[in-house]
């Protein structure tokens, strides 16, 4: 019985560490496009980012957590030996938490869904053996990691260029972003809250039927179209303005649709990033209390709510340094460009978080971001750094993994 | 994986955050618009440089004349700039020797100012006063090329924006075609200055005879530049 509290609360511990760490670090890429491109003050960027990072976790971050807290290892391997997972997980979380320590000291550019994913299957294969691994279910998400950034990218290019298409390139562009953009924010809302509800919500106990779930979200689109169409027509040119820059009222018209694709960049990083630092916990909870393992009970809430908060605080601490720091330095990202890379990318990781895959939402954003300079967007990417950042998951994966059999070792020693 | 100084220049254990920042390459587009700022404004200086010069008031002109020289270092210096900043990684959606280049005849601009304002006050030259008024005629419609060139330059941005389609397009040709116009202008002009100078050369001494073509034929290649730096526009344009 003690060993169990021992467990969890290392668990916790753990989780809240890595928690913390997703909002200090991870969040100012969702929330810097808007304050860099003063749609949100840091203020209201914070505050928009803790409501929906919470309401992510919490609403929609229940498959992810699912997958890495059952998905990956094999239960039936590790039936008679319970304790091995326990250490595994928590050696996971450990190792995560250090080698991202250790990556952003270094400025190394990695991701914390390939460090846990690393992690886990570094104890399962050397830990626990080889047959361990469900290699099936990680190759699935190793594919998702090539595909995801593709499918954002491919999508923001889309997005993009209809904004060209539809507002940019005509003679009359701010009368033509009145009109059109509040299709965006229907879109956005929609497409984030369909998702939601019919693939997320089932964890926390609510179920929709399908033509529930379509209508919810098309009420909630067309109201929060119908918001932002208000507070659009509000917008009033500013000539003087205008004269230095042609879009510069068009751009003031976006940014009031970046505050609706902020949160949804928000609440998606929250749906699937939270699972990287409550899924270990999860499973160690579960195994703990129950005494075996692959026992098939729910994600307890309270877990999705623990790591809301964990981020939130993060956020709280140190998000606001970092969100300056970034926001400042991503001006190219005009509300026009970061409405369409945010959308894409939000849609795209909730989906993933939907199907329960866990996948970097900062590779997605750059995907995003790289389809928006497709469109002939972006003024400038430096190729060399998106190189490198697509390629830290090589050393990454490895990394995590060799971290996590030594902390295993460790506590398999150490630990009751 | 070696990281370079820019993605180390932010409080170390944040440089996670920085993955996104550091994607963008800087953008040479604001650079690009203040340095054809810097260039007009060095070629400016000119007007009154000749007219001090015209005036006899040799103070006024050296004072000028450093002041050309501060504007055209600095476009020289942001010229260089520019130029460390575009590493061949870059991914734009215009070809990065069409910027090169433009950057280049934007700078020439400068260069020829300084060039012409240094040959004036190095020999001390004066501009005979029979062909003083064309001249400085002439010299006005040059600095209207540069400045043509600058309100064209500006449009980047803006055609940036849209992907180099549509309206913005539309509207930066008809610039051009302006600055065309004006350069045409200025040809014409100077064959005019020429036959002024032509007429009464006999009466002058024949070094200064030569320089004072000289000096006509480097503030004509200001808006030769200036109408280059329209092509390399419309080239951008084009792609």
């Amino acid at each position: 019985m003690e060993a169990e509290i021992v467990y969890i609360g290392l668990a916790v511990l753990f989780g809240i560490f890595m928690a913390w760490g997703i909002g200090a670090n991870d969040v100012a890429n969702a929330m810097a496009t808007s304050v860099g491109s003063r749609a949100l003050t840091i203020k209201q960027a914070i505050l928009v980012a803790a409501v929906f990072e919470f309401l992510g976790a919490v609403l929609a971050g229940g498959a992810v957590t699912s997958t890495i807290r059952q998905g990956i290892v094999d239960a039936n391997l590790v039936g008679d030996q319970p304790e091995l997972l326990i250490y595994g997980m928590l050696a996971s979380l450990l190792a995560a938490g250090t080698w991202l320590l250790i990556a952003s000291r270094q400025g190394w550019p990695v991701s914390t869904t390939h460090s846990i994913i690393g992690a886990i299957v570094g104890f399962a294969a050397i830990g626990i053996g080889i047959d361990a691994v469900q290699w099936g279910q990680v190759g699935t998400i190793a594919m998702s990691w090539v595909i995801s950034p593709l499918v954002a990218g491919f999508i923001a290019y889309l997005i993009y260029s209809s904004v060209q298409w539809l507002i940019l390139r005509h003679p009359d562009p701010l009368a033509r972003a009145k009109r059109y953009v509040p299709f965006y924010m229907f879109l956005a809302a929609f497409t984030i809250t369909l998702v939601t509800l019919i693939k997320g919500l089932r964890y926390v106990g609510l179920e929709f039927t399908l033509l529930q779930s379509y209508l919810l979200a098309f009420a909630i689109g067309l109201l929060i179209a119908i918001i932002g169409g208000i507070a659009i027509q509000r917008i009033q040119p500013d000539r003087k303005m205008d004269k230095k820059q042609h879009f510069h009222t068009v751009e003031r018209v976006f940014g009031v649709l970046m505050i609706i694709t902020a949160c949804s960049m928000a609440f998606a990083h929250g749906s699937n990033d939270v699972a990287n630092a409550i899924g270990p916990l999860a499973a160690v909870i579960a195994v703990a209390q129950t005494g075996q393992v692959g026992s098939q009970a729910a994600v307890p809430v309270w877990v999705l709510v623990l790591g809301g908060l964990g981020i939130v605080i993060g956020l709280a601490t140190f998000g606001r340094h970092v969100i300056a720091t970034v926001g400042e330095r991503i001006t190219q990202l005009t509300p026009s460009r970061g409405f369409a890379a945010e959308l894409a990318a939000a849609s795209t990781i909730v989906i993933a978080s939907g199907t329960g895959l866990p996948i970097s939402t900062t590779h997605t954003l750059v995907g995003a971001v790289l389809g928006v300079g497709m469109a002939r967007g972006i003024e400038a990417i430096d190729l060399r750094v998106v190189g490198r950042i697509f390629t830290s998951w090589i050393v990454t994966l490895p990394a995590g993994a060799i971290l996590s059999i030594v902390f295993f070792l460790v506590f398999k020693a150490v630990l009751p | 994986m070696a990281a370079d100084s820019r993605s180390n220049d932010c409080s170390g254990t944040f440089a996670l955050a920085n993955l996104l920042a550091n994607i963008f390459g800087s953008s040479p587009v604001m650079p690009l618009e203040k340095h054809v700022d810097i260039a007009y404004r060095c070629t400016r200086e000119l007007i009154a440089f000749f007219e001090a010069a015209i005036a006899d008031d040799w103070d006024t002109v050296t004072e000028i004349r450093g002041r050309i020289e501060v504007l055209e270092n600095e476009a020289d210096d942001l010229k260089k700039e520019i130029r460390m900043h575009l590493p061949k990684s870059l991914f734009m959606p215009v070809p990065r020797e069409d910027l090169l280049e433009l950057l280049l005849v934007q700078d020439k601009m400068a260069n020829r100012a300084k060039d012409v304002s240094g040959l004036v006050l190095g020999r001390k030259m004066r501009i005979p006063p029979t062909i003083a008024v064309k001249f400085l005629e002439f010299l006005r419609r040059c600095i209207d090329a540069a400045k043509q060139a600058r309100r064209s330059v500006r449009e980047l941005d803006e055609l940036f924006t849209t992907g180099f389609r549509g309206a913005e397009v539309s509207l930066v040709a008809s610039m051009i075609e302006e600055l065309d116009r004006i350069e045409t202008d200025t040809d014409a002009l100077q064959a005019e200055v020429r036959a002024l100078v032509f007429a009464i050369e006999d009466t002058l001494p024949p070094v200064n005879v030569m320089f004072l073509y000289r000096i006509i034929e480097l503030t004509g290649e200001i808006a030769d530049m200036a109408e280059r730096v329209g092509r390399r526009l419309e080239l951008l344009l084009s792609h």
